[in-house]
């Protein structure tokens, strides 16, 4: 007789427990929908006020939310998109969009010192170019983002889905980066005043090359730049020290999301052991897309080989054609057929299983989420995704 | 169509996971196949190129993986050595530690300057001639515009000057379509047919550089169509499910369910390549590439990948 085992500690107690979840993986491996997911089941089963900052919501997910194109302002999922699918939801969910370029806009308006200075800020082409054009800002505003709704009390739970990046690291590096880079010699080099510089003999050498790559007339549109910007350095410097603690507060947890594809696994370890080696909470690992297990249980497999042995039974045959109003040729062929591509299945199911196997020792909780039969982008699948997430693995 | 391979200079994009590093080596494996000196060159440094070719280490020094293909990996620090050596003349003994502070200064403080050292290796070897093809396993689609982009933007930001005047002969290199493509690698997924086609467009919107093609990689194959779906449909009611469950065990529904996934997933594949072409402006040729059931890793998928490019391209 079974006995009846206390709750294991699952993804909605630690939903429960936390304030901020990051949401972080490799590209491709289906985070949005992971975050959106998550927030859903919170929403649903927790209650309070959720939100969920994604940064490129596939369209017809934010359609199929009830919700128009995504703005950085906030907008609620409407209580009848629960409704019609007949569940109750005991809080508010909230979504919005991560706006790289507003957010810098919002950081130097919040920094600057007087609006004369803010204005010239804002209209510097080296500015302009570095928030629009070069993607690695985006980490540092994503993460001062989940600060900034956290901070603002608004909401019982923010679960943040993050920007692509070159390398996951670089999320976690963008707030120690800020810092280091008010406090490089780099910046006090390039704003002291153009005619010391021309004293100081130690910058002589790395001067001239930078002279003979940049040429002088942009070295000194990059100093001019960084003199305005140093007026911002005590504001800026303060704020990524908050951003950075968060990453390591014990409100916060990152659940990493992978495929059982090879890259993204290795990347998925690789996270885990840097999220580890840098104290920062790793509570959950999610791992999306994957075959069903039942395709590799030894019966299984023996039931799809057996099929050939019935494609050859003239009586079987015979029998299911009947059944099915189709002629026994065609009966053999697609048991035949039905026999020989599941085979491909196992051979896939095979490969998941031992990334898997290595995956599920990295954090404290394995939430499997099976393949759907079509893309995920409906209200529908998301509280499919969530029930997934929310139930114990089966080992 | 008109030669993928004929170029001289190939960028490999794609968003992140769906196959861009184990496309560009195959694309380099078949152009050296065919005779074409090539290099492919790997530029986040996260070692992919190095795995696919069963290889430990890849540096910016190109070494010969297979004949005729030789692999290096992008380092910004090399590349801008290089490019003092070659564009500014600068003198490199015992400037390493200048050297190192002028790296961290472009790479923080003057954006696109690295990214154009870098383009600027690249379209070098191109322009020298050194081989027949350069294939990039490039940068993720977010953010292969400010990669390839970069001399326009070090154009645009800078006024007069020595970089300045470096970006004239990479552009006439990147914006010429008979020597340079862009190709982007993609599967038959929402999300990424969609930022395959935005991507398209941002690229012919802001850019020179002429989209060389879109491969969809892992179409799912069909299992079944026409007559032997209707009767694969009616196998997977309760009457035969019945009969076979008597013939093989109960296990039967989940082989017939796996099936059903895999076809549904088919059809799944199926509308997004559709869509995707829809999407996509007239001339931007769509490749399929179908998933490779397999478990080898490395240079034998690279292999057999290359076979069905070979294939697919004709």
């Amino acid at each position: 007789m079974a006995t009846r085992r206390a709750a294991r500690y699952g993804m909605t107690d630690l939903l429960a427990a936390k304030e901020m979840v990051v949401v972080c993986g490799s590209g491709g491996t289906g985070k949005t929908t992971v975050a959106a997911a998550l927030g859903t089941q919170a929403a649903v089963q927790l209650g309070g006020r959720v939100l969920v900052l994604t940064v490129d919501p596939a369209r017809r997910l934010a359609t199929s939310l009830g919700l128009g194109p995504l703005g950085n302002t906030a907008v609620q999922v409407p209580a009848s998109a629960f409704a019609e699918m007949g569940v109750e939801c005991r809080g508010e969910l909230w979504v919005a969009m991560l706006d790289t370029k507003a957010g810098w806009d919002e950081l130097i308006r919040r920094h600057a010192p007087d609006a004369e200075l803010r204005d010239q800020v804002l209209a510097n082409p080296l500015y302009r170019n570095i928030t629009g054009r070069f993607v690695t800002s985006h980490d540092y505003i994503a993460m001062e983002q989940l600060h900034d709704l956290h901070a603002s009390g608004e909401y019982d739970l923010v679960i943040i889905d993050t920007p692509p990046s070159r390398n996951a690291l670089d999320l976690l590096d963008a707030p120690g980066r800020m810092k280091e880079f008010f406090g490089g010699r780099l910046l006090k080099w390039l704003t002291v005043p153009y005619r010391s510089k021309l004293f100081a003999a130690a910058s002589k050498p790395f001067t001239q090359i930078a002279d003979r790559v940049l040429g002088s007339r942009f070295l000194q549109d990059i100093a001019d730049f960084f003199i305005l910007f140093q007026t911002m350095e005590t504001g800026f410097v303060a704020r990524a020290g908050e951003v950075e603690r968060l990453l390591v507060d014990d409100r916060t947890t990152f659940i990493v999301v992978s495929t059982l594809e090879a890259a993204p696994a290795r990347e998925a370890r690789f996270l885990a052991d840097e999220l580890h080696r840098r104290k920062m909470p790793l509570g959950a690992m999610v791992l999306n897309r994957t075959m069903p297990v039942s395709v590799r249980r030894p019966a299984v497999v023996k039931a799809a080989a057996a099929l050939r042995d019935v494609s050859a039974n003239t009586a079987q045959v015979r029998a299911l054609a009947k059944a099915s109003a189709a002629k026994p040729a065609e009966v053999s062929r697609v048991l035949d057929e039905v026999a020989e591509r599941f085979r491909d299945i196992t051979v896939v199911a095979g490969r998941e299983a031992e990334r898997r196997s290595e995956l599920e020792s990295a954090a404290p909780i394995t939430a499997v989420v099976p393949t759907m039969a079509s893309d995920v982008h409906d209200m529908a699948a998301l509280l499919t995704i969530g029930q997934h997430l929310a139930n114990p693995t089966p080992r | 169509m008109s030669g993928l391979l004929d170029r001289q200079l190939l960028f490999v994009t794609g968003k992140g996971g769906v196959g861009k590093t184990t496309t560009a080596a195959a694309i380099a494996d078949l152009a050296a196949r065919s005779g074409k000196r090539t290099l492919l060159c790997e530029m986040d440094a996260k070692g992919a190129v190095a795995t696919a070719f069963d290889v430990r280490e890849l540096t910016y020094q190109p070494v010969e993986v297979r004949p005729n293909l030789f692999a290096m990996a992008m380092n910004t620090e090399d590349a801008l050595r290089e490019y003092l050596r070659i564009f500014a003349r600068v003198p490199l003994v015992g400037r390493i530690g200048p050297l190192a502070r002028t790296f961290d200064f472009m790479a923080d403080a003057a954006p696109g300057v690295k990214e154009m050292v870098v383009i600027g290796k690249l379209c070098y070897e191109v322009r020298e001639r050194h081989y027949d093809l350069v294939v990039v396993d490039a940068e993720a689609s977010g953010h292969i515009v400010a990669q390839i982009d970069a001399p326009r933007a070090i154009r645009e930001l800078v006024q007069v000057g020595p970089v300045r005047d470096q970006t004239e002969w990479m552009l006439k290199i990147l914006g010429d379509h008979e020597r340079t493509g862009l190709v982007v690698v993609c599967t038959p997924e929402e999300m990424p047919v969609v930022e395959t086609a935005e991507l398209v467009d941002k690229v012919r919107r802001t850019t020179d550089v002429d989209v060389a093609g879109v491969f969809v990689n892992r179409m799912l194959s069909q299992w079944f169509d026409g007559r032997d779906l209707e009767v694969f449909e009616a196998l997977t009611q309760p009457a035969a499910q019945a009969l076979l469950a008597d013939d093989v065990g109960a296990n039967a529904a989940e082989v017939f369910a796996a099936a059903q996934l895999a076809q549904s997933r088919h059809l799944a594949a199926e509308e997004q390549l559709e869509r995707l072409v829809e999407l996509l402006p007239d001339g931007v040729p769509v490749h399929q590439v179908p998933e490779l059931y397999t478990k080898a890793s490395g240079r034998r998928v690279v292999s057999l990948l290359a076979d069905e490019l070979a294939a697919v391209l004709g």
